[in-house]
């Protein structure tokens, strides 16, 4: 196998300036051992196309920024090796079921205006402790587990875009919502099932979801949100069914007396702010 | 609106009612014939007989129309989730609920009558 020394960049431009509708450019970019899609996309602005225009922050698949389609399926840019896609040509285009903005920018609004009506943070009553902590909110490790895996989730949108359900129907929150949704209702320390059912009964709920499962199989953080949505399902069905076990939000812990650090362990530095 | 969770439920609970008389139409149907718990022995459930007799019972009656009810109500809701996924306007969503509704009203009505005059013919003979 010969090694590759240049790589074909096909990118769907589009600029609503100018333009009616997308269509696709192609770009020949050099090719480096270890070169992700991100760069090769830097490289095409570099050299071809400076007015391209994508998200793209941390580089190293955290800030999830850089969600696109590259050969056809979802995936993130910087976390893409060029040599893992099996060719020399690199199609790039933004995630679908979103409006575009400009060239690989989807509009990711809609996906963030549905997180926000499922209230994706702790609701508890004590307003008071939240404010002006005085201890810790206890949690076991197994509590952890009901919901750590949905806590990976970066909002890059990979989900939606493989959604199928969110593809044809516009009310559907889809996978990222619901997975945040069901992250919060999971975690022991949150006691805001009873304001999230509001919206989650009905029809912005997780009942269009018919388990296709590309969700699962798109998402570059390992997250499993149709697993998220079936959980959910059940949770509601048993809530309408007033057969779910009703649970408090852990209260918050005082520190033990005279239990102490243990040896080895630095301290946290000083805060700042 | 809690709409949606409700007959989603509900879709659910009529799958497991049909799973079960389906078990049941199964067991007396087509497993009596090597079982014998049924049907008398040597007959075959659909036997004149054992039709008439199956026919003059007020527990099978029953069954005939909650397994009508539960299967029109599963499976027009499941036709209804077909058709919304085409996304049509508001308007035609309701429509499609009403027009889907008064249908399964108008199927349930009949075949209840059926059931219950096959069940009345059934007790002259």
């Amino acid at each position: 196998m010969t090694a590759m020394k240049e790589v074909t960049y096909r990118l769907r431009r589009f600029d609503p300036a100018h333009d009616e509708a997308p269509h696709w450019e192609e770009y020949r970019v050099p090719f480096t051992e270890g070169m992700t899609v991100l760069d090769g996309l830097w490289k095409v602005k570099e050299l071809h196309a400076p007015g391209l225009a994508w998200r793209s922050s941390c580089r190293m698949g955290v800030c999830g920024s850089c969600g696109m389609m590259i050969n056809g399926k979802p995936g993130l840019a910087c976390n893409t090796q060029i040599s893992e896609l099996g060719g020399s040509v690199v199609a790039v285009a933004p995630l679908p079921n979103f409006a575009i903005i400009r060239d690989l920018v989807p509009d990711l609004g809609p996906m963030f205006d549905a997180h926000r009506a499922l209230l994706p943070y702790l609701l508890r009553d004590d307003t008071e402790e939240q404010e002006r902590p005085t201890a810790e909110y206890w949690q076991s490790p197994e509590e952890l587990e009901h919901y750590l895996q949905f806590s990976y989730c970066i909002k890059c949108g990979c989900c939606m875009a493989g959604c199928p359900t969110y593809a044809t129907d516009p009310v559907y929150s889809g996978p990222m919502p619901l997975t945040q949704s069901h992250r919060y209702n999971a975690d022991g320390r949150d006691g805001g099932f009873a304001a999230r059912k509001v919206v989650l009964f009905g029809e912005r709920g997780p009942w269009r979801c018919h388990y296709a499962g590309e969700c699962s199989r798109v998402c570059p953080k390992g997250v499993d949100p149709a697993k998220a949505i079936q959980i959910m399902k059940r949770e509601l069905v048993f809530s309408y069914l007033r057969l779910r076990k009703q649970k408090c939000p852990s209260a918050a812990t005082k520190r033990l007396e005279g239990v102490g650090r243990r040896e080895g362990i630095p301290e946290a530095p000083v805060r700042t702010v | 609106m809690i709409r949606d969770a409700k007959l989603w439920t509900w879709h659910v609970l009529a799958g497991i009612v049909i799973l079960v008389f389906l078990a049941l139409h199964m067991a007396i149907m087509h497993l009596d014939v090597l079982l014998g718990w049924f049907n008398a022995p040597g007959t075959h459930p659909i036997d004149w007989a054992n039709v008439v007799a199956r026919g003059k019972s007020v527990f099978f009656t029953v069954t005939y129309i909650v397994l009508l009810g539960a299967a029109l109500f599963h499976g027009l809701y499941g036709l209804r989730n077909i058709l919304l996924e085409l996304n049509p306007p508001a308007w035609l969503k309701r429509a499609t609920g009403v027009i889907l509704l008064l249908a399964g009203l108008g199927f349930f009505i009949l075949g209840t009558w059926v059931a219950v005059a096959s069940h009345t013919l059934a007790g002259s003979v």
